[in-house]
């Protein structure tokens, strides 16, 4: 091997890590180019909101699964945290662990029996499942504070370094979201990933092979919530406010819609998903006013073209393309 | 090594197998014959747990079997193919090979997640694995494809390099050359006959009765769910029994 190629094939090796990196460090310089607290608010958003939609991406993208209640991890974790550290005067720290464990719990009970279930059931069950929390913060109004909710949450630090602006926040919720990137990048291109891909596609075909197919999918929905209640205790947190409208259906609903258009199983996509959502109301006037409207009609549109969601669908359709154009070369040689 | 015990299974009071007992003897091909709905695909299906036997016992090298799911079942020893193609078509060639090496790439999330070097370099073994799996069933060239754009007779063998990537040391094949043309069929036979003479035990479900007749040890004839005959091939090709099942089914049809 020259030195040229033995570059190359520590890139190719690497790719993986080496994207994470370039993407950490672009990540780490943008405050520093990107001051204004006003956009750091909305990338930082976009961040908790990755960190929900890589887990839900496992769920429903690769492991084929659906899942219309992660608003209610979200909000578990949010509440459990805002209430740890405020009622209970928790460390924020250990409450956020401690929150996690419990949501983890959480889903293990839901997802038990509710994993039983296929398509339009698991997707009834798990909204129903959010209906019941969000009710819960609604009506538990001694620890809730009902409607509208309640603040005095305080800010996660690290020793004397407080996360109580924007530019600090910035640091806190993407290493959160990097990390959760680069586990779920691993875990897809290992053997558990390749089994929940496998279960995705044809449950007998995996269990024929192996694949233990009710505990991987119970595996992947309580990490999945994990994932989602660091983002919500991060939330609560950051914002040292919480109210229940910012975790009922509807954000569940979105987290689905940043699931589909980061496209299914695209972990980077995921990334793209949340991002769009986030930004694509800032952008665009209407996109504010009809919100609800037209995140339905984008959700119609694309699982009627694209099922597998708009960018692993686009990549896939791009990826069959080049393999049949390549096989109909091939074949043009074999008749010459 | 493979014991079959009055093994039975209704479908909602219909039997579709009845009683059924033999045995497989490591290192031989069994082939499993019989007319179309005789219940050989269910057999299988309740060998490896995809169906829970009404009755009856399943033994796998003195450990009992019956009723257990099917990933115990794979655990076991035992990978099979399906009669109608089960492939993961939106996954790569290489990653339906790799599927088949699933118990030895490990089922923990953590370390899956945390990719330390010895997850990495047992990745790499598995991958080259498969790698020479698919070169044995002249797939390696389509390596990166997406298997959903294989041919009807590539995903044929690749079902089968799925099954045998892993090692197992029973292979169930429900109909591995249906559909496929004269020059395929050799092939999967000629490669059968090799995987055998490395040690391999198969059963093989088969409706081409030169390739039965040719590669099988022993033929196991299944009729309406009952076993009907058993012998080496020369045995079943005269017994009057087997000779009615076939003919018989055939008069009303012709
Ligand atoms: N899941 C099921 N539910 C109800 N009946 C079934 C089921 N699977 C199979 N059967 C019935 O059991 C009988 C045996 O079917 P099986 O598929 O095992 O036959 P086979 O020998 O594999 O036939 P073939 O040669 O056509 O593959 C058939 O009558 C079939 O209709
Ligand atoms: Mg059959």
């Amino acid at each position: 091997m020259t030195a040229k190629d033995k570059i190359l094939y520590f890139l190719y090796l690497h790719r993986t890590g080496l994207t994470v990196t370039a993407f950490a460090a672009f990540v780490l310089v943008f405050p520093l180019v990107e001051d204004n607290p006003y956009t750091l608010g909305l990338t930082n958003l976009i961040a908790l909101y990755a960190l929900v939609v890589l887990g839900l991406n496992l769920f429903i993208g690769y492991a084929g699964q659906i899942s219309l209640g992660h608003a209610a991890f979200f909000g578990l974790g949010a509440y459990g945290s805002a209430i740890a550290t405020t009622a209970f005067n928790l460390p924020p720290w250990p409450a956020m662990a401690l929150v996690a464990a419990l949501v983890a719990l959480v889903a293990l009970v839901v997802g038990l029996p509710a994993l039983r279930l296929h398509g339009h059931y698991l997707a009834m069950a798990t909204l129903g499942c959010n209906i019941v929390v969000y009710t819960v913060l609604v009506q538990w109004h001694p620890v809730t504070g009902g409607h509208s909710g309640f603040s005095g949450i305080p800010p996660l630090a690290l020793g004397d370094f407080v996360f109580d602006e924007e530019g600090r926040f910035h640091y806190l919720v993407w290493s959160f979201t990097l990390l959760a990137l680069l586990a779920s990048l691993n875990l897809v291109r290992s053997g558990v990933g390749r089994g929940l891909a496998a279960l995705a596609a044809d449950e007998t075909a995996a269990a024929c092979l192996g694949v233990d197919v009710r505990s991987a999918k119970v595996k992947v929905f309580v990490l999945s919530a994990v994932f989602a209640s660091l983002a919500g205790s991060l939330f609560a947190h950051c914002y040292g406010f919480v109210s229940p409208d910012s975790f009922g259906i509807f954000r569940s609903v979105d987290f689905v819609i940043m699931v589909v258009l980061g496209g299914l199983g695209s972990i980077w996509g995921s990334l793209f998903g949340a991002a769009l959502v986030t930004l694509l109301p800032e952008w665009i006037e209407v996109f504010d006013t009809y919100k609800d409207l037209i995140h339905g009609l984008i959700l119609v549109l694309i699982l009627m073209f694209l099922p597998q969601g708009l960018i692993t669908g686009l990549a896939d359709l791009l990826k069959q393309r080049l393999a049949l154009y390549r096989r109909r070369l091939e074949s043009r040689d074999a008749d010459a | 090594m493979l014991t079959l015990e009055g093994l039975s299974k209704n479908f909602g009071g219909l039997p579709a197998l009845q009683e059924v007992s033999f045995r497989l003897r490591g290192g031989d091909i069994t082939a499993l014959i019989g007319p179309n709905g005789a219940g050989k695909s269910t057999l299988i299906n309740c060998i490896t747990g995809v169906l829970a036997p009404s009755a009856g016992r399943v033994d796998f090298l003195g450990r009992d079997l019956t009723g257990l799911p099917a990933h115990e079942v794979t655990r076991s020893g035992i990978a099979r193919t399906f009669q109608n193609l089960r492939i993961f078509p939106r996954l790569s060639v290489l990653d339906n090979v790799l599927c088949g090496l699933t118990l030895e790439a490990g089922r923990s999330f953590f370390s899956a997640m945390l990719r330390l070097p010895p997850l990495r370099h047992r990745e790499r073994r598995l991958r080259l694995r498969a790698l020479e799996a698919l070169d044995r069933f002249s797939l390696a060239d389509k390596a990166a494809w997406p298997a959903g754009i294989l041919a009807y007779g590539d995903r044929k063998r690749l079902e089968m390099a799925r099954a045998f990537v892993g090692e197992p040391q029973l292979v169930l094949l429900d109909e591995p050359v249906a559909g496929l043309n004269a020059a395929e069929t050799a092939a999967v036979g000629r490669e059968i006959v090799r995987l055998k003479s490395e040690g391999h035990t198969l059963l093989l479900v088969e409706h081409d009765m030169d390739l039965v007749m040719s590669i099988a040890d022993q033929v196991v004839v299944l009729d309406s769910g009952r076993c009907i005959a058993r012998g080496t091939p020369a045995e079943v090709q005269r017994n009057p029994l087997v000779l009615e099942a076939y003919l018989g089914r055939m008069e009303p049809t012709a």
